[in-house]
């Protein structure tokens, strides 16, 4: 059994309402993709995703995984922590990726600020949503 | 500009709005993180009763709590709030995990169905927090994009912040774990069950809301 992983440019949800982009990554979601979004979503509208989730599930859909990984500036010399933070502030919620995919899919998403690992259940259990 | 604008405007409202009502604390947090047993704790230490049930399996609290006019006192401080205790937050609910832990399928998919409620419930109440304690689990990963979205939505209402991090009773826990994901902020090691650091608890309380 494959995955299906679906990059979205942050173009393709720029001019969307926030609706709009919970609807659409929720429906490739649902057709049981990973959502690679470029970018970030507004912190409300990560609450909202989560409330809109939470009204779907249903015994086919369980729910999902999100993580979102943005630079910081944690660690950082005054001379780079400046730069980083002008770059974000030119790019805004373009900055940074979003994962979002379907818990019958993805066990957990751990993440550290160095790094991030997708756990997926096994194949054979996905239907059932056991885990490993 | 216009954002800092905002701030500044809800933050004043806030202020006029919190002398004319009771000033509502909020407990916030993922699933099993002791939000539940710190209430117990706190409505024990000043009112001598509980609040609501704790227990190992998640979501066991699904709905709302409110418990009013706690008053804690300290010297000649005083502060008098609402209690409010929220479902946990999170992001799936499966009423299979329920059942693993010996729930009847009919109770499990109950439990599952309240404890979606139970979280959209949760959010919509985060516009009427004056302060909010973030109780996380010390023991587990702090980097959970739950707690980052919680803690990003209280920053985004300008709602001032503790976070707690319980369970330090448990070798394993790791407060400095939780300072580290979230260096802006106040983190404090306890343990609701055990009543560790429960006085330095209530100081950072009187801090944030005094």
């Amino acid at each position: 059994m494959s995955l299906t992983l679906q990059f979205i440019p942050y173009q393709e949800i720029e001019n969307l309402s926030s609706l709009g982009r919970i609807r659409k990554l929720l429906n490739i979601v649902k057709e049981k993709k990973i959502v690679l979004l470029e970018g970030r979503l507004k912190k409300e509208e990560e609450a909202e995703l989560i409330k809109t989730t939470m009204e779907e599930i249903n015994q086919d859909f369980k729910g999902i995984e999100l993580a979102v990984i943005y630079p910081g500036t944690q660690n950082l010399d005054f001379v780079r922590k400046l730069r980083v933070q002008f770059i974000n502030a030119l790019l805004g919620d373009r900055q940074g990726l979003t994962i979002v995919g379907p818990a019958s899919i993805i066990k957990e998403i751990k993440k550290d600020p160095n790094r991030i690992q997708l756990l997926t259940l096994e194949p054979s259990k996905r239907q059932s949503g056991k885990k490993r | 500009m216009l954002s800092v604008m905002k701030k500044f405007v809800n933050k004043v409202f806030r202020n006029l709005f919190r002398k004319k009502s009771v000033l509502k604390i909020g407990l916030y947090g993922p699933p099993n993180g002791g939000k539940t047993t710190l209430a117990n704790r706190i409505c024990m230490d000043w009112l001598g009763e509980e609040m609501g049930v704790a227990s190992p399996i998640e979501h066991e609290t699904r709905e709302v709590q409110v418990k009013e006019q706690i008053n804690i006192k300290s010297g000649n401080r005083e502060i008098s709030f609402s209690l409010v205790d929220t479902p946990g937050i999170a992001t799936k609910i499966d009423y299979e995990n329920f059942v693993r832990k010996g729930l009847s399928e009919d109770e499990a998919k109950q439990r599952a169905k309240e404890a979606t409620k139970g979280v959209i419930d949760a959010i919509k109440w985060l516009d009427n927090m004056d302060v909010v304690i973030v109780v996380l689990d010390a023991t587990r990963d702090p980097y959970s994009q739950v707690n980052i979205t919680i803690i990003g939505n209280l920053a985004a209402r300008d709602i001032p912040v503790l976070i707690v991090g319980n369970k330090v009773d448990i070798r394993k826990a790791d407060v400095k774990k939780i300072k580290a994901a979230f260096p802006q902020y106040d983190v404090l090691g306890i343990s609701a069950k055990k009543g560790t650091s429960i006085e330095e608890f209530y100081e950072a309380l009187f801090v944030l809301a005094g």
